[in-house]
């Protein structure tokens, strides 16, 4: 498991993995809002919690539909299933290179977004932290719906399609945390809520999706 | 004594449902069509909300039937999954566009009865966020059976999804709860002592409710007969490809 | 090596037998089994197989073996086993079931209906996709899969494997570079670097060169000869002296001449 997820950390980084590709929506993202909405910096303080994790969410979608889909065109999945490590593994092993790849890069990069959006301050902390435990789950359930849509020759945007209304809790609990945190609340209740989402997901999905990928072979 | 598994036998789901679908489809139109006239004509006006809070009729019927029918897709793909019955892998997908449609007039009703009410088409409630978030979920799972061609498959992936999708509805709902504590009026209907609503409203809205239950029932008898038909169409095309 | 037809066919069910769970238990020694049984609905697919605790044998023994492609019946009445040193190629024409034969085989997909019983964690399976990384080189991937396998050897098991299947030279080239042969070759040294017994091979001389197909037969040979086992689907003759032939023609399952409703509903 560990030599897979170095595999895929490798093959990330390496030319043409798509490393950044996210981070760089995130930016574009953080920069176009502005733009559309007006620069006053009061209105975009009030958004700016809900952009940032909007703009995360979608960023860790972009390139979720190459998570199994390339293993799976040039016959590694066959093999990985032939191999002594469990499909739950793989799924598991998939989905944690894929959060290092673009959830941690995203987390690590939002505080600076945050300033372009004009994030109050006492929320740059809750902002991070909300993000380091919630892509975890972003990540998982992005995994199981890869998984359904391995097979399929235009599953994208269908991905996007069965994945979003998965991703709301995660966004809702996310989101939150960073406005109660700018509004200068207590933000235990939605960053637990939040951790309970990730570790369900990462409990109980990679079943699901192992699932899934076994049907798929077939 | 007849298992009730033996329903699940296509041929004696056929035989069954063949004469079950007049009967509920009949029963359906009579219920409802007796329901909304009650309802709409042979009622009072409400003291506060005049004749706007007769769409009643509609909404609270369809919107019940959107979660029910959810639930009926949730039981039939857990059957599939542990039984494989091709049955109710096929009611589950009947169901799908049933529930999509039945969330979309709870939606539509909604929107007309707040307009008057609230002065809004819509406003991000917790409910009606919830049952956008439904439909939604309806939608993907719509696709998901649209875009797999082997039926099994199909059956197997979607049901899998309606689990899931099922933890997470429930979870959405508890998540916009807890985003904004709401502005639409409290259940219609509630067991709680100190009645809320006249039995001049309750009668026909029960009688709705109930045709809105049987005719989702027959809908769905007619949406799996299809699917059967059609899937079997399939199967003997294959086997005479097969042949030649 | 007994392979023959057995048994008159029973009709097709209305509802395809499932394999329960295409994992086995990590490690145990425990015999995968593959049992479809008619008399009783398949149960729950996530479920695992009967963990049936047999004497532990290094043979595959296929019995009465049923698959089927895209709901449709190919083969039936499958019988052979392939003891260690031996191996059994499989002929027949386009479409007679040999690529869906093989993959039921390595586990991807249910059986209709019959056993298929082979030490755990022994299969490894190649098929037309080589399973290479284009950006990784020859070296790297190799590693990857001997990693994954954990096969003894290591770093050396993957030279040995690179030197066996003449890839050495081409050790630190990127897969993307390599031409069709040369990923042909590359997809075969994996074997090596699995560690297990028996090769489940489907077309494995695809856009080989003469003198390729000649070096991954004397593979063959030698892995055959080290105990090992080896199932082959492929046109080409290797020159394999102890290969036994299987021609998959006899088998191919046929339909009921007039299908009920039941039987039609696939």
């Amino acid at each position: 498991m560990i030599a897979l997820l170095l595999r895929d950390l490798k093959l990330a980084l390496r030319a043409g993995g798509g490393f950044g590709l996210g981070l760089g929506f995130f930016l574009i993202l953080a920069v176009l809002v502005p733009l559309g909405v007006g620069p006053d910096q009061t209105t975009l303080g009030l958004i700016a919690p809900g952009i940032l994790w909007v703009g995360a969410l979608l960023a860790c979608l972009l390139s979720l539909d190459r998570l199994f889909a390339l293993d799976f065109e040039d016959g590694s999945l066959d093999l990985l299933a032939t191999s002594p490590i469990p499909l739950e593994g793989v799924v598991t092993a998939k989905a944690l290179a894929h959060w290092l790849t673009t959830g941690l890069p995203l987390a690590l990069a939002a505080p600076v977004l945050g300033i372009l959006l004009n994030l109050p301050g006492p929320a740059y902390g809750p902002l991070m932290l909300s993000l380091l435990v919630g892509t975890p789950a972003l990540s998982m359930i992005g995994a199981f719906g890869a998984a359904l849509t391995v097979g399929l020759k235009r599953g994208g945007l269908l991905l996007s399609l069965l994945v979003l209304p998965l991703y709301v809790p995660t966004l809702v609990f996310g989101a939150q945390t960073v406005t109660r945190a700018a509004q200068g609340l207590d933000i235990t209740t939605p960053l637990l809520l939040l951790g309970g989402i990730t570790a369900g997901s990462v409990a109980l999905l990679p079943f699901a999706a192992a699932f899934a990928l076994r049907i798929n072979l077939r | 004594m007849a298992s009730l598994w033996e329903y699940a036998n296509p041929v004696k789901f056929m035989k069954v449902s063949g004469w079950l679908l007049p009967v509920t489809a009949v029963l359906a139109a009579v219920m409802v069509t007796v329901g909304l006239v009650w309802g709409f004509f042979l009622t009072p006006d409400d003291f506060r909300q005049g004749s706007t809070v007769k769409i009643i009729f509609l909404h609270v019927p369809s919107a019940l039937m959107a979660i029910n029918a959810w639930a009926m897709m949730l039981v039939a793909s857990l059957i599939w999954l542990i039984r494989r019955h091709h049955v109710s892998a096929l009611a589950a997908k009947a169901a799908g566009p049933i529930g999509a449609t039945m969330t979309l007039i709870a939606l539509i009703t909604g929107a007309i009865w707040g307009q008057p009410m609230w002065g809004t088409w819509w406003v991000w409630d917790p409910r009606l966020t919830s049952f956008l978030i439904l439909f939604l979920f309806y939608i993907g799972y719509i696709a998901l059976w649209s875009a797999i061609e082997d039926p099994d498959t199909a059956a197997d992936l979607t049901a899998v999804l309606c689990l899931v999708g099922s933890v997470f509805a429930v979870l959405s709902r508890y998540a916009a709860i807890f985003w904004n504590q709401g502005l639409h009026q409290g259940a219609s209907l509630s067991m709680a002592p100190g009645t809320r609503m006249d039995w001049s409203y309750k009668g026909p809205l029960y009688l709705c409710m109930t045709g809105f239950g049987v005719l989702f029932l027959a809908l769905v008898l007619a949406g799996t007969r299809t699917e059967i038909r059609a899937r079997r169409m399939t199967a003997l095309l294959t086997r005479e490809r097969a042949k030649g | 090596m007994a392979a023959g037809r057995r048994g008159a066919k029973r009709p097709l069910r209305a509802q395809t037998a499932r394999r329960r769970g295409a994992r086995r238990p990590q490690a145990a020694p425990l015999f995968r089994q593959t049992k479809a049984r008619l008399s009783r609905p398949p149960r729950f697919p996530l479920q695992h197989q009967d963990k049936t605790v047999k004497a532990h044998r290094m043979e595959l023994r296929v019995t009465d073996l049923a698959c089927a492609r895209g709901g449709l019946p190919l083969l039936d009445g499958l019988n052979f086993t392939v003891h260690p040193g031996e191996a059994l190629v499989l002929r027949g024409p386009n479409g007679s079931g040999k690529t869906t034969l093989l993959r039921t085989l390595a586990g991807l997909q249910p059986a209709l209906r019959g056993e298929i019983s082979c030490p755990p964690e022994q299969m490894t399976y190649a098929a037309h996709a080589d399973g290479l990384k284009s950006t990784l080189s020859v070296r790297e991937n190799l590693a990857f899969w001997a990693a994954i396998h954990a096969a003894p050897g290591g770093d050396e098991g993957v030279t040995r494997a690179m030197a066996a299947m003449n890839l050495t030279d081409l050790a630190d080239r990127q897969a993307h570079n390599l031409s069709a042969g040369q990923k042909r070759r590359l997809g075969l040294a994996r074997l090596l670097v699995t560690g297990r017994w028996l090769w489940v091979l489907d077309e494995p001389t695809v856009s080989l060169d003469v003198a390729s197909v000649a070096l991954f037969a004397s593979v063959v040979r030698g892995h055959l000869a080290t105990g090992g086992a080896a199932l082959l689907a492929t046109h080409i003759d290797l020159g394999l002296d102890e290969a036994h032939t299987l021609d998959l023609t006899p088998f191919k399952a046929s339909l009921p001449a007039d299908p009920g409703f039941d039987e039609a509903f696939l």
